[in-house]
């Protein structure tokens, strides 16, 4: 795939320039540039409700609602809401795996939440820089198209990383339910030989789910905040998949 | 002793069991393993031609709950059974031998018995100091069983203590209690935790181990599948009370009487992989759930040190402060979020100030 393709047919923005010219002249005809290709936005809403779904379920799961009357025969409230979790946690893992799969046919920016480039010394001269921006000691913000490097960082530990250890963990804790010859205890049976006590598991997924509300709270912010502050499209750019620039 | 040769069926017959009593055990026990409609048969065939496996058990730093256990099971048969079926060459707490006496039957089953017999080991060794925090026989615990491990065929663990570690090995571990597997690392070993494990469940083990004379299957743990492949929760009586969304909220309420889910109440049912609630104790009459009282967890690894027994979650110890899970990432979460407002205060107020200051050149 090509890098950063622009929509229209007019030429390609020169992105450097922009990058470097933030402060200067007002870009004529706010370039946009196409950043995030369709089955990324898709991969991105999916595991947005997902992990909505995963959190209130899975709280509840932790702490149930208060006892409901009747028979047990007529109540399934726990049974809905575990299926609730367990259904979003599937969909959670196949679209993560589709999201893997797409950063090795995807554009470049597809590949941006997969690493992080530490040998660069630049990368991190560049994250420093963002930091300063966000403790208010830059006047001026810089331009990326696709993450800033502070974002890349946020982004791989936040959510690559934080996703993938609640996908291991989730998936070794529904081995439990689904036993000891299922294809999940085989996969992710591995787990209970770092934690041979399953109630270590539960409470490591437990923090696992906070760390995620973290992430999520901090991600929804800078997103709101950067697209007023640093002039270009943040949120609406998840929709339609351009980037524009407005200054 | 020395009758090792003999097989359990001549053992029995003369203690005058009928071979009708002899074939309802086996398939009892067949059953109770869960195995086919053939397996009566052909316990019967290995329990009357083959030798009796010679077992010398071993009292580490323990408290003897798991002889208590196993002197109790009901299926096999009663005690009188199950230690005829096996050899039971030494055991120092229950045999009539002592001192010199008992301590040279060990080395007679080293000598006799190399690499036949079953080592079961009821307790751990605590190392600190050299082993001093247990001597037996006038030597520290852990030297007896390194030797007598080298020549076994395999080692039963009996009980948390063995499998685990237990109390003796809980935070701080001052005597440092260590794990059979983690002292003898060259031998198969059978962990059969719990504190104290089912009766019924240890003597199936010996009698699985008698009868096929190899080790029953192994979970990644190292525990006999047949007892321990599922948690408490999956087969618990009071499961439909935990799908339909009904718990006991404190004790003595009215959930309580009625028999709904312990789940909030802090029973580990769901995090124990156990027989109890298919097995269950004292033959089959109770176990800790359906007398009111939630699991705790005892043949889990550490579980003295999961904090309360009363708690869903785990304490975490490493904040220093007893919180659990939700209460730190709730505390975590709320301080991600309160920076969050702070910080959307301050970018407003400075992008208002700037504002103004650009109008203000502007001008």
């Amino acid at each position: 795939m090509m890098d950063a393709v622009a929509p229209t047919s007019e030429a390609k923005p020169d992105l450097t320039a922009i990058a470097a010219d933030a402060a200067g002249e007002q870009a004529v005809g706010r370039p946009t540039v196409y950043v995030y290709e369709a089955p990324v936005r898709i991969c991105h809403w999916v595991n947005a409700v997902s992990i909505l779904v995963l959190m209130v379920t899975g709280y509840l799961i932790g702490t149930p609602l208060p006892t409901v009357a009747g028979e047990a025969s007529d109540n399934f409230v726990m049974g809905y809401i575990r299926f609730a979790h367990f259904a979003a946690g599937q969909v959670l893992a196949v679209f993560f795996l589709a999201r893997i799969l797409w950063a090795f046919v995807g554009n470049h920016h597809s590949r941006q939440i997969f690493y992080i480039p530490v040998h660069r010394k630049q990368f991190w001269k560049e994250v420093l820089h963002e930091i300063r921006w966000y403790a208010f000691l830059e006047r001026e913000p810089k331009m990326y198209v696709g993450h800033n490097p502070l974002a890349q960082t946020a982004m791989f530990t936040g959510f690559t990383l934080f996703v993938a250890f609640m996908i291991i963990t989730g998936f070794a804790l529904y081995s439990e339910g689904t036993g000891i010859d299922s294809w999940q205890h085989k996969l992710f049976g591995w787990v209970f030989a770092i934690w041979p006590n399953s109630q270590d598991v539960h409470t490591w997924h437990h923090l696992g789910m906070w760390a995620l509300v973290m992430f999520v709270s901090v991600h929804i912010y800078a997103a709101i905040r950067e697209d007023i502050m640093s002039r270009q499209s943040i949120i609406s750019s998840m929709v339609s998949g351009e980037r524009q620039f407005r200054d | 002793m020395g009758a090792a040769t003999e097989t359990f069926y001549s053992v029995i017959r003369r203690q005058g069991i009928t071979r009708r009593s002899f074939h309802k055990f086996c398939s009892l026990t067949a059953t109770s393993l869960g195995l086919g409609p053939l397996a009566a048969s052909r316990i019967a065939n290995a329990l009357e031609t083959r030798p009796r496996v010679p077992v010398i058990w071993m009292h580490g730093l323990e408290c003897t709950c798991c002889s208590e256990s196993f002197i109790r099971s009901a299926h096999p048969l009663v005690k009188d059974a199950v230690l005829s079926m096996i050899s039971l060459d030494y055991d120092d707490t229950i045999m009539a031998a002592a001192g010199h006496q008992a301590e040279a039957i060990l080395e007679e089953t080293r000598a006799k018995y190399k690499g036949q017999y079953v080592l079961a080991v009821e307790g751990n060794p605590p190392l600190n100091e050299g082993g001093m925090f247990c001597i037996d026989g006038g030597k520290p615990f852990v030297e007896k069983l390194k030797v007598m491990a080298e020549d076994a065929m395999a080692i039963i663990a009996w009980g948390a203590c063995a499998s685990w570690g237990c109390v003796q090995a809980a935070k701080p571990n001052p005597t440092q209690a260590t794990p059979i597997d983690k002292v003898i690392t060259n031998k198969p070993i059978i962990k059969v935790p719990g504190c104290p494990p089912i009766a019924e469940v240890m003597t199936g083990v010996v009698t699985f181990i008698t009868t096929f004379g190899k080790l029953p299957e192994l979970d990644r743990q190292g525990r006999p599948k047949m007892f321990y492949s599922q948690r408490i929760h999956d087969k618990c009586y009071r499961r439909p009370h935990f799908d339909a969304g009904q718990f006991v909220e404190e004790w003595d309420d009215e959930a309580a009487r009625k028999g709904y889910c312990l789940y909030k109440m802090g029973c580990k049912g769901p995090t124990t992989y156990n027989a109890c609630s298919t097995v269950r104790w004292n033959g089959g009459v109770s176990f800790p759930i359906q007398s009111g009282h939630g699991c705790i967890g005892c043949s889990e690894d550490g579980f003295w040190d999961k904090g309360s027994f009363y708690d869903r979650l785990t304490n975490i110890k490493q904040f220093g402060i007893e919180k659990n899970a939700d209460q730190i990432g709730m505390a975590a979460a709320g301080a991600v979020g309160a920076a969050v407002a702070a910080h959307a205060a301050v970018t407003a107020v400075k992008r208002l100030a700037s504002k103004r200051e650009d109008a203000k050149q502007d001008h």
